[in-house]
């Protein structure tokens, strides 16, 4: 019986499996490094234990830690959620070696498939159908790159120990191969402590289609249908879905049958996921099969009415399976969209920061979010940057995604660029509405996914600059004391026997717009504007209140939520999600040193490598750097031809974001 | 609370004429002050603008706390004076909060003749000088001026209230810890140089401002030295060479953000002198002054109509209200603030006067400001109020006025005629502001008394010299004295030449008083000392 579960985990996870086990009855044990003393998942649980500093090897990675916190307490089990320590088998051998259920596969079925090679032979073994590729021991350059060659570009470099796309790359010619090898063994040994590569023929029009599995230790298995996640981005799932669209159920069931041959070959328990890549004939392979529940099985949850974390912890207790592949029912449609701090236009680069503002759509039995965040919390550099999966179901396809969209257009987030506008592009873009689902959608629709991002902001311009104006004016009103009764702080900008016209210039992005505000004043002495833009000339009122705007503008009211943050603007509501700021006009320049670039670093991280030395000379476009910031590197590259005079950092050090990195001197200024 | 009551028909057509008449007047107003705003022309802000300045009304704009407003004075000033077309008299003026704190800001145009010193720049300029000192504000001058008018040398150099009592001024307001900050943003020639060299703190711009007292040509002149402008008092010689300056500004905005950051360390608190409540809008609509003030300047009208649409609440504390019914007095508070007023309701009789002086006594003990809302055609003739002694009560109410040592705020909302404008606290008066409405009329008696009484003389000449005068002569005579009186009655002839500080929008007004008495707190409320009443 499990009466106490420790969940060795942190985020949305934690908070997701505790609901659960709050709702059985279960104690629940939470873990906590420095960087989340203050995490939802730490509050909801009956009681936490602090682990260590914030980066995950000295925390939650910290086996040790956690058996000997978990035997203090008395806990019956431990849950890894996924990630961490959720697929290491010597942790599972350890957890059952101190008696304590761990709430996940026997390690024997963790080591089987914790390597891909490894576990592409027993699948071969075991009759299931492999994509073509090299899962070789021996790792020499030269016999991986005539694997490639041999299968024919494109190849996939994936690391063995890897997942979550981390030390993956993609390589489409000869000239790229050595390049890519590198950076993927790089990532995987950082990752993974281990730098074992694959490589496999990369299908160009493929699916992602995974099924579900679950087996007990009474030698059942059933499969909880399938979920298609092929709407990826640096291989990482974005939007998943259940059921696969346009799945027949013949599919379905070889699929599945498939599956559960695959997890019966491991003498699997517990809950597991099969992925298999899905070719437009119809035909399948198995790609690789996780030993823990998947980020997205929500869906699953959404679409066959069971709690996956309920099965595995009665699993996990030694029950046979709650149900029978006969008992168990497929009904209506689910998606899954997962809320990421990251800057879609930037190459998807993670973003850090303060979540000033975090605003989710309201749940219902319909809309679910599970987010281990609160407004207020910070994004930090050292874990996934992940801030909730917004869960959706509908009674079709159609209807489910239409939810979707209306629910993206009530998350509103503001402190960290978010990935929730491109989101709402993707599910309202045609050919994901129509199903054209390749695990290369995003590639595919590259245009149309970014371009439609300016469409809006000329029609909003009135409403953006209305906020600008009346957030200063709020914030005047908190300067001012007493005084604030004076008509000096309250009459607005009044003129004598004329109206004071301002331009105000709003930076959305890279692009810059003009307005000019007109302060005008009603009869009652309240403040209105008449706002002119490129395209007209709009009267405009409106007020603030927390994070909420109401605006009127041409005789049309209508509501928006924004932040404000260090003069970054977010303005949202259904149509719309800008982010901007007023810019100031110039003040010139202090230094006559303009030729220098800045070298700052982009976000929190790591510095990975020196790929030059000082007084070396380097040629525009080099790259110089490399720095690793939520876990993904970052080349910075010579602007120009040069000479890195001095690198501020060396590699292994923690630099802040906006730290400079190094200096340069362009060889402009040192023909000068 | 005594809450004022509006017997006003706004339906009525008397209401909607009279509405008309005004707006049009408003409209006139606006349409002039406009065109003023223009400065020196198209052609000229292009120049300035093509060299990375910016025009006068945008660095005041750049330098004020944003959503604030600016009380511009003198914005008529030299309308129509010269012959030459000298909007603002090339200087802009007034007060604006900058960095939270109500400062005086004097700015040269030089779109308008090179923002040259006309006479009447020199009195605006003095003018702007002498709020400040009056109601301790902190002065910022934004120079860009070619110093004085050559050509009018005589009119603004040599006297006392001319160009070198500038100085004096900042010099007196200095020892007097008013902060004198000049941003220099252009030339500041010869004379002109002392502003910045005799303010507390100075800013210039760099490669674009230059501070000398000879130009280059008068160098050369003078010496056969050749020298640009740069070298010779440029924003790199006087910051890091000569110290005139301290500050070294990259563009005009820069300057103007040094200067926000200069009034920001002035560590100026202003003072508490009043019970303030909090404010409360007027229950009628100020817009409706427009159709109570008649269309015929001759009618009446009661103007409790017009503090009922000025004051916090419309509530009317009144004074005497029995007593002395031509004029209104009474307690009553403007954004807040306590305030007496006092109010024509007619011509003043011996009674008025000597109520009036009794409720400025009154307020002058209990520090509470004043203000004067003037519809004035005079006081009380005929043998039975001399021998009343109408002068002796009428000189009792301008004595308290006159000693008075409260704020007091002066609105012509009607006429302004003969010693009327003395009891009512006109510009002689000392008033620390005097604003007009576009109706108002401004001069020692109507036009038509004066024809009148010109007139009478005349004919008084004629009999004796036993000639005749006809009806259609004495008409002849009568009407170029009527047409001067009106012209130079005319609130834009008084304007332009300063003897007020502006002319308003009636609407604005309670805006207007509480901006001017806001800043006028700024200066703590002393004890008055009256002069001796004849009784």
């Amino acid at each position: 019986m499990i009466n106490k579960l420790l969940v060795a985990n942190r985020g949305e996870i934690a908070c997701r499996v505790m609901k659960t086990a709050k709702h059985l009855g279960v104690k629940t044990v939470a873990v906590y490094s420095d960087a989340d003393v203050n995490a939802r998942h730490v509050a909801m649980a009956d009681e936490a234990i602090h682990l260590g500093p914030s980066p995950s090897k000295d925390s939650y990675l910290r086996s040790d830690l956690i058996i000997e916190h978990a035997k203090a307490l008395g806990v019956d089990a431990i849950h890894p959620g996924y990630g961490f320590l959720s697929e290491n088998a010597e942790f599972a051998n350890l957890c059952k070696s101190n008696d304590i259920i761990f709430v996940g596969p026997p390690a024997s079925a963790i080591e089987a498939m914790g390597s891909k090679s490894a576990a592409k032979r027993i699948m071969e073994e075991a009759g299931v159908p492999l994509v073509p590729g090299y899962h070789g021991d021996d790792q020499q350059e030269s016999t991986l790159k005539q694997a490639a060659d041999d299968m024919g570009y494109p190849v996939l470099l994936k690391a063995a120990a890897g997942g979550g796309g981390k030390g993956m790359r993609q390589v489409w010619n000869e000239g790229e191969f050595t390049q890519a090898l590198n950076a993927a063994k790089r990532e995987s040994m950082a990752s993974f402590g281990d730098d074992h590569m694959l490589v496999e023929k990369y299908l160009t029009r493929p699916r992602h289609v995974e099924i579900q599995v679950f087996c007990d230790s009474h030698d059942n298995g059933v499969f909880l249908f399938e979920r298609d996640c092929s709407v990826q981005r640096r291989h990482q799932k974005i939007i998943e879905e259940a059921p696969a669209p346009n799945m027949t159920q013949s599919i379905r069931e070889s699929m599945g049958e498939a599956a559960i041959l695959a997890a019966k070959a491991i003498n699997y328990e517990g809950a597991g996921t099969v992925e298999f890549l899905l070719d437009e004939d119809g035909s399948f392979y198995f790609m690789e099969m996780n030993t823990r529940l998947q980020v997205e099985h929500p869906v699953t949850e959404m679409i066959t009415g069971e709690d996956l974390v309920q099965w595995q912890l009665s699993v996990a207790e030694g029950n046979a399976l709650p149900k029978t592949q006969q008992e168990l029912t497929l009904n209506g449609h689910a998606f899954e969209a997962r809320i990421y701090a990251e800057d879609p236009a930037n190459n998807f680069l993670p973003s850090t920061g303060v979540l000033h503002l975090l605003q989710p759509p309201e749940e219902s039995s319909l809309i679910r979010v599970d987010t281990g965040v609160v407004q207020g919390d910070e994004v930090s550099v050292y874990y996934d940057p992940m801030i909730a999966k917004l869960v959706v179901w509908g009674e079709s396809r159609d209807i489910a995604l239409k939810r979707l969209l209306h629910a993206l257009g009530d998350y509103h987030i503001a402190g960290v660029t978010t990935n929730i506008d491109f989101l709402k592009r993707v599910a309202s873009n045609s050919a994901f509405k129509a199903a054209e689902l390749t695990t290369t959608f995003v590639e595919k629709h590259n245009d149309a996914l970014f371009a439609e991002a300016k469409r809006d902001i000329q029609a909003k311009l009135p409403v953006m600059a209305i906020l600008a104006v009346l957030r200063r004016r709020f914030e005047k009103g908190l300067a001012a004391d007493r005084a604030s009764y004076s008509p000096w702080f309250t009459a607005g900008a009044w003129r004598a026997n004329a109206s004071h016209e301002e331009q105000l210039t709003l930076l959305v992005g890279e692009e810059e717009f003009t307005v000019t505000v007109c302060h005008v004043f009603n009869a009652d002495a309240s403040a209105a504007w008449e706002i002119t833009t490129a395209n007209s000339t709009v009267k405009v009122s409106g007020a603030i209140n927390d994070h909420q705007l109401n605006v009127e503008v041409a005789g049309i009211k209508s509501k928006y939520t924004f932040a404000v943050s260090d003069g970054d603007f977010g303005l949202y509501n259904q149509d719309t999600y800008i982010n901007f700021t007023v810019v100031a006009p110039s003040e010139g320049d202090d230094d006559e040193n303009s030729g220098n670039t800045n070298f700052d670093a982009p976000m929190n991280g790591t510095i990975v490598a020196h790929l030059v030395k000082c007084g070396e000379k380097v040629k525009k476009g080099e790259p110089i750097l490399v720095m690793e910031a939520m876990k993904m590197e970052h080349s910075i590259v010579a602007p120009s031809d040069g000479v890195v005079d001095s690198f501020y950092f060396e590699p292994g050090e923690l630099v802040d974001g906006g730290a400079a990195l190094l200096e340069f001197t362009s060889a402009d200024a040192q023909g000068a | 609370m005594p809450v004022l009551r509006s017997s006003v028909n706004t339906k009525s057509e008397t209401f909607a004429a009279n509405r008309e008449h005004m707006q049009a007047q408003v409209d006139d107003l606006h349409e002039k002050i406009m065109k003023i705003a223009q400065g020196g022309g198209e052609k000229a802000a292009e120049r300035h603008i093509s060299r990375g300045k910016l025009l006068p009304r945008d660095r005041i704009n750049a330098l004020l706390d944003k959503d604030t407003p600016f009380l511009e004075i003198g914005q008529l000033a030299a309308w129509e004076v010269y012959d030459d077309y000298v909007p603002c008299a090339g200087v802009v003026a007034g007060i604006g909060m900058v960095a939270g704190t109500e400062c005086m800001i004097v700015a040269n145009d030089a779109t308008v003749k090179g923002g040259t010193y006309y006479p009447l720049t020199v009195k605006k300029h003095l003018r702007a000088q002498t709020i400040a000192e009056q109601n301790n504000l902190p002065c910022i001058y934004l120079v860009d001026s070619g110093g004085a008018n050559l050509p009018r040398q005589d009119e603004v150099f040599p006297d006392r209230e001319h160009f070198g009592r500038i100085f004096f001024n900042q010099a007196n307001m200095s020892a007097k810890n008013i902060p004198q900050i000049a941003v220099v943003m252009g030339s500041c020639t010869a004379g002109g140089a002392y502003v910045p060299a005799m303010a507390d703190e100075s800013i210039i711009v760099k490669e674009q401002a230059t501070i000398f007292l000879g130009g280059p040509p008068l160098v050369k002149a003078a010496t056969g030295e050749v020298v640009s402008a740069e070298e010779l008092g440029g924003g790199d010689v006087h910051t890091r060479i000569s110290g005139v300056a301290d500050q070294l500004a990259n563009n005009d905005h820069h300057a103007l953000s040094l200067a926000r950051n200069a009034v920001s360390r002035l560590n100026r608190e202003k003072p508490k002198l009043l019970d303030v409540k909090e404010p409360k809008p007027p229950k009628f609509d100020p817009k409706e002054i427009y159709g109570i003030v008649p269309k015929d300047s001759r009618q009446t009208f009661d103007v409790r109509e017009i503090i009922a649409r000025i004051i916090d609440d419309s509530d009317f504390d009144e004074f005497k209200p029995l007593y002395g019914t031509t004029l209104v007095c009474g307690f009553a508070r403007l954004f807040g603030n306590p305030v007496g007023i006092v109010a024509n309701n007619g011509i003043l009789f011996g009674e008025s006067a000597m109520k009036g002086a009794h409720f400025v006594e009154l307020c002058a003990q209990r520090k509470i400001p004043l203000i004067f809302l003037q519809n004035i055609t005079g006081f009380m003739v005929g043998k039975q109020y001399e021998h009343g002694g109408i002068a002796k009560h009428g000189a009792k109410m301008v004595t308290a006025v006159a000693c008075a040592n409260v704020p007091k705020l002066t609105v012509l909302i009607g006429g302004s005629f003969g010693a009327g404008n003395y009891g009512m606290c006109g510009r002689a008066y000392d008033p620390r502001f005097m604003f007009m409405w576009p109706n108002a009329r401004i001069s020692v008696m109507g036009g038509e008394q004066a024809a009148g009484v010109l007139a009478q003389v005349k004919r008084d000449q004629k009999e004796r010299a036993g000639e005749s005068w006809s009806e259609e002569e004495e008409k002849q005579f009568k009407q170029p004295v009527v047409d001067k009186y009106e012209e130079q009655g005319h609130p834009y002839f008084a304007s332009a030449r300063l003897w007020d500080d502006g002319v308003i929008d009636p609407a604005d007004t309670r805006l207007v008083l509480g901006l001017s008495l806001s800043a006028a707190l700024n200066k703590p409320i002393e004890e008055t000392q009256f002069g001796i009443f004849r009784m």
